[in-house]
């Protein structure tokens, strides 16, 4: 660590601690497979949540085959479209999204943002990473057992998820459950690690209200990811008991296959409880990650300071403590207490607060910025508008009288794939084009980005657009077949061949984007270390892609904000966090 | 790893009481929580999810235990047992939760010792608390096989609800797991310790970074937290 006195350095107070020593790999194995280093984590993570996510997306073609032309192909029957419903949503939800967002983008993102040389236990991050995969390769595992993966839907809800009748009740059910045990004891291990490296081993000068707001919404999602998995944990060995040993916490009495079940006693509401204990904060684990890296790229590509900083900070903190106390909004009908949605609709409500502040800081500092339609860019703005979009039928789920009609109608799947969906995908997408020349020292080809961004975007609103209206119209999701019904119009079928040809177009076009990732790492333009002219530490970094220990021999020094971009005066559009003020005291300094 | 438990905090750092104490640390740079080592803040941040796990438990067993429609067997009855020809409620319950607090005692003393350095006491102590744990944990398999054999099963009990076996196995499972955990974390540690490993910075196996004597308080908080989660399950489902 660099021993500079402590008058030089205006503002910044001494090391507390001494530099660490690092665990260095001896060989091929230690380095690249069985790595304790952070950034190969994060790229072990990235590959097998998007390799698993690749599986969900043909899952979906597939599903959206038979919802199109229902009857024209013969190789999917009603039990297999039920197992992809399952399956496409739990991979997307869990091993895609959360895994991709704080395996991925956390592990490589947190010890470069805050200065520091890697996780604070590089050991049980990489455990982290091996049970993640095992979990993955688990799920996965149950295409190929009798009777296929489950056909519960994502959620499981008992008694159905385990009763025969449901495809997948003898293995798909037990190895879905076992999967998701798995997931959370790795997660954990990764969310420790993740939460103590913000919070105790920042660099000199990095105070927690000049972390950039990436660092922010990835550590407050682990956080709330560390308090809402623990009931998810609980339901999955109580529905895994209810399953192998018979006992009845979820299930009541009930007639099964005309018979009357050995089961009693439980109740299937107590899950619906546990599950969205952990669902709804769930879907802020997805989002507050997006929220933090987009403002990131807004910032960066608009050559601003990001507006209200600190509103964007407690913003985050709000939405992740509020979103503990809303999860019954998913529950409307489903017979719980009918006056609980009083409360939980007002809980929801107030959400739209701290969210809405963010989208006007996000347009705020778009405003007279210097806008640069770069891919990340691009992808950021989608996000915003998509966001909003899925944010505004929110509105309408979450008032109890509006949501008891639209509940289970396509107007569902359309709000939560707008809002948790396709609007994270955005900003995976553009995280992806932003960090990949710091990650692989080249640029991602332009133009192929920008047309996977148009593709990807104007898609996304033809498939989901009319979703909604298929939702007022009463179409309801999760049904093989729609068949004759007199509330549905012929046009609603037509428009359901037409989503399907969006979303087989705007899959395949996700091909150029896997092209551009692979042809570039060989073909792009090298990228130098600090190609978009950032602020941030990641990109200060004396090699492209940082190295063991990332920093060289000395820790970087933080003496201002994250955020400094066209400072009046400055010879540049931009000034590093760790550039020393010229003169006198610290420089656009947090406001 | 050049740990972090120094207790350097540099000039400046003045504590200023209570609040602003607080604020001042959570506005400062570098850690949020002074002179706090990374294993320790994992260790706690680790206690309140596994809190978060306790309770989820408990809380379904308790809404179990409301909502069934067939009558709850009594505690104290189920857990009696027949010593010297009296029939006393809950002793065997009683004597376990004796156990396990004093184990909290002995392990106390272990970290006491720890930070004197005292290589043999703190190793003595640590086994003693791992001692107790075991005896807890043979304890609790004396009174599963003892409700086995009167016929409890997780699915059905002769008594009542049947989610009073289903519950009972998977809390006390649950927690005894964790006690046998922890068993095995003291007695690593106290080898540790014993060696001297800790005295001459050998580095770990696996992590290959240097011990300190500080692990044994990390063990210890988890060690303390194991006991006031059974306080908890005694209370709840026992004493209820």
């Amino acid at each position: 660590m660099v021993d500079v006195p402590y008058d030089r350095i205006a503002g910044i107070p001494p090391a507390e601690a001494p530099d660490v020593e690092l665990y260095h790999p001896k060989s091929w194995l230690t380095r690249y497979v069985f790595s304790q280093d952070a950034k190969v984590i994060a790229i072990q993570y990235s590959l097998t949540a998007s390799a698993i996510g690749l599986v969900a997306l043909v899952l979906s073609w597939l599903m959206r085959l038979q919802l199109g032309f229902p009857g024209t192909f013969s190789f999917i029957d009603a039990n297999q479209y039920l197992q992809f419903i399952t399956m496409h949503g739990m991979i997307m939800v869990i091993y895609l999204l959360t895994a991709l967002f704080l395996g991925g983008f956390g592990n490589y993102l947190i010890p470069l943002m805050v200065g520091a040389r890697d996780m604070v236990f590089p050991y049980v991050n990489m455990l982290s990473y091996w049970i993640y995969l095992l979990a993955v390769l688990v799920l996965a595992s149950t295409f190929f057992v009798p009777g296929g993966p489950t056909g519960a839907g994502w959620t499981l809800y008992p008694p159905q998820a385990i009763l025969s009748g449901t495809p997948g009740q003898d293995w798909g059910i037990v190895l879905m459950l076992s999967s998701l045990i798995l997931f959370i004891i790795g997660f954990t291990m990764g969310g420790l690690n993740y939460v103590v490296t913000v919070l105790q081993a920042r660099t000199r000068g990095m105070t927690l209200m000049r972390l950039p707001l990436t660092v922010w919404g990835i550590f407050t999602a682990t956080v709330m990811a560390l308090l809402a998995f623990p009931a998810l944990f609980v339901g999955s060995v109580m529905m895994l008991l209810d399953r192998l040993l018979g006992t009845s916490f979820f299930m009541p009495s009930l007639v099964e296959m005309g018979q009357l079940s050995k089961y009693g006693g439980g109740s299937p509401l107590l899950f619906q409880h546990l599950f969205w204990f952990f669902g709804h904060p769930e879907v802020y684990i997805v989002a507050l990650p997006a929220f933090g890296i987009v403002s990131d790229l807004i910032s960066t590509h608009a050559r601003k300071n990001i507006f209200g900083y600190r509103m964007m900070v407690w913003a985050i903190v709000a939405i992740g403590a509020l979103s503990f106390v809303v999860w019954a909004h998913h529950m409307y009908v489903s017979g719980m207490y009918p006056y609980f949605g009083y409360f939980f609709a007002t809980t929801t409500l107030i959400i739209a607060i701290p969210t809405a502040l963010k989208v006007y800081n996000w347009v705020l500092t778009l405003w007279r910025g210097n806008i640069h339609l770069t891919p990340p860019m691009l992808f950021a703005l989608g996000f915003i508008v998509t966001f909003v979009n899925g944010g505004l039928t929110g509105l309408f789920l979450g008032n109890v009288v509006v949501d008891v009609p639209l509940s289970d109608t396509m107007f569902v799947v359309a709000h939560f794939h707008m809002v948790m969906g396709v609007a994270p995908i955005m900003v995976v997408l553009g995280a992806i084009y932003h960090w990949y020349p710091k990650v692989t020292g080249r640029m991602l080809n332009d133009v192929l980005g920008k047309f996977h961004f148009w593709v990807t975007f104007l898609g996304a609103y033809l498939i989901f657009f009319p979703m909604h209206y298929l939702g007022l119209l009463g179409v309801p999701r999760r049904y093989f077949e729609l068949g004759e019904a007199a509330f549905i119009p012929p046009s609603a079928h037509s428009l359901n061949e037409f989503i399907t040809v969006v979303a087989l177009t705007v899959g395949f076009a996700q091909m150029v984007f896997l092209f551009n990732l692979a042809w570039s790492l060989f073909e792009g333009a090298p990228s130098g270390g600090n190609p978009w002219r950032a602020t941030t530490l990641e990109w200060q970094t004396p090699e492209t892609p940082p190295g063991h220990g990332n920093w060289g021999k000395e820790l970087p020094i933080v003496y201002r904000w994250a955020y400094d971009y066209s400072v009046p005066g400055a010879a540049e559009d931009f000034i590093p966090q760790n550039q020393p003020p010229t003169t006198g005291a610290v420089q656009g300094a947090t406001p | 790893m050049a740990e972090t438990i120094l207790t350097n905090t540099g000039p400046g750092a003045g504590r200023l009481p209570g609040w602003r104490g607080i604020a001042a640390d959570w506005a400062s740079d570098q850690r949020a929580f002074k002179n706090v080592s990374w294993g320790k803040a994992m260790m706690w941040i680790f206690l309140l999810s596994d809190t978060f796990i306790f309770s989820c438990f408990l809380l379904s067993y308790m809404t179990a235990r409301m909502s069934t429609t067939v009558p709850w067997p009594n505690p104290s009855e189920v857990f009696a047992l027949n010593l010297g020809g009296k029939h006393i409620p809950l002793i065997l319950i009683a004597i376990m939760t004796f156990v396990l607090i004093s184990s909290s005692g002995t392990m106390a003393m272990a970290v006491n010792f720890g930070y004197r350095r005292d290589r043999v006491r703190t190793a003595i102590l640590m086994l003693v608390t791992a001692a107790f744990g075991a005896t807890f944990v043979s304890m609790q398999a004396f009174e599963w096989t003892k409700l086995i054999m009167e016929g409890v099963r997780p699915w059905s009990n002769p008594w009542g609800a049947a989610q009073f076996g289903s519950s009972f196995f998977m809390i006390t499972g649950f927690h005894g797991t964790h006690v046998t955990i922890g068993v095995i974390f003291l007695i690593a540690i106290a080898r540790k310790v014993w060696r001297g490993d800790f005295d001459v910075g050998r580095r770990g196996f696996f992590t290959s970074r240097r011990g300190y004597y500080e692990i044994v308080e990390i063990t210890g908080l988890y060690w303390h937290f194991v006991d006031l989660v059974w306080v908890f399950i005694f209370a709840f489902f026992y004493l209820w």
